[in-house]
């Protein structure tokens, strides 16, 4: 059991490291995908703005943590 | 022939699970200098078997998930992934945080099995097996999830397991030749350009699942690569900067 709970912790530690950062990314892919749902924006936006959002995500996560 | 996607999907696993197999190997190999090959090995094999245990029992149920739904699923948490390797790369390069060290990894768990072995010695075999199981099971597991997020959205799995496979071969062979922590290993330079092939797979299969397309379909891949590697390496660049600036 132990080691599951272990197991469980490590995976979970895969995906999340800086929370800012993983709540970031979701929250871009949420809007993102409600956007494409709602067609704001044209279909083949899709892909571009999902990677500028995210580029600037890591870019502004990476100089906080320099920061701090 | 190997499309673009096969080809990234064979690299981006084998890239990752060189790193996790360095570190469950430094382990392993602590054990071993410890207690002997025998107990270290039995653990390792042990460990093996529970992430092959766990892959038998719950694999079979990624088939029954609609394909559009799993690949934003593992888009999404590819995403997660490789931006979280790509921004611990940057802060490391760039001097922010330290670099992971093999050797006082090594170091540290032969410290701690030396004492174990010196004060109950009745049960150095066990915590050193012990050791050598809980390394590769964990580590074992990370492979498996990198396969599965690099495989499983567009039926990659079969290559993105040779990656990984091919991964354990190579620190097989060169532990086994080293017989020390392979230290030289660049794990910084190897976890940048996953979490750049990473992150680029979550937006392209991200993108995807939400229906959107890709001009020139597979092979925009590449120009998403180009992208976070560039971004990356400006990020790179710019703290490595403001640290020597805010250093001087």
């Amino acid at each position: 059991m132990k080691i599951l709970v272990l197991a469980l912790k490590e995976i979970f530690g895969l995906f999340v490291d800086d929370g800012a950062l993983a709540l970031g990314t979701l929250g871009i892919a949420g809007l993102v995908a409600a956007g494409a749902q709602m067609a704001i924006w044209p279909q083949e936006w899709t892909g571009p703005a999902l990677f500028a959002a995210l580029a600037a995500l890591l870019s502004l996560s990476a100089w906080r943590a320099a920061r701090r | 022939m190997l499309t673009a996607q096969a080809l990234s999907a064979v690299s981006a696993a084998f890239l990752a699970s060189l790193v996790e197999v360095v570190e469950a190997f430094t382990i392993v190999l602590a054990a071993s200098v410890v207690r002997g090959w025998r107990p270290a090995l039995v653990g390792a094999a042990l460990g093996l078997g529970f992430v092959a245990a766990l892959v038998v029992v719950f694999g079979p149920l990624l088939g029954q998930v609609p394909i559009h739904l799993l690949q934003g699923i593992i888009g999404v948490l590819l995403l997660l992934f490789g931006l979280r390797w790509l921004r611990k790369s940057v802060l490391r390069a760039a001097g922010h945080i330290a670099l992971h060290d093999e050797d006082k990894a090594f170091a540290d768990e032969t410290e701690v099995l030396g004492g174990l072995a010196r004060f109950q010695p009745s049960r150095a075999d066990f915590a050193a097996g012990a050791a050598a199981f809980k390394a590769v099971a964990l580590e074992g597991l990370e492979v498996a999830f990198i396969v599965i997020a690099v495989g499983a959205g567009r039926g990659l799995i079969i290559p993105a397991s040779f990656g990984a496979l091919l991964a354990c071969a190579l620190v097989a062979i060169l532990g086994a030749a080293a017989r020390q922590p392979l230290s030289k290993v660049p794990e910084n330079e190897l976890k940048f350009a996953v979490g750049v092939l990473l992150s680029a797979f979550g937006v392209f299969w991200t993108t995807e699942a939400l229906g959107g397309s890709w001009p020139g379909g597979d092979a925009f891949l590449l120009v998403l690569f180009a992208g976070f590697g560039l971004v990356g390496m400006a990020l790179r660049q710019a703290l490595a900067i403001d640290r020597r600036a805010a250093t001087a």
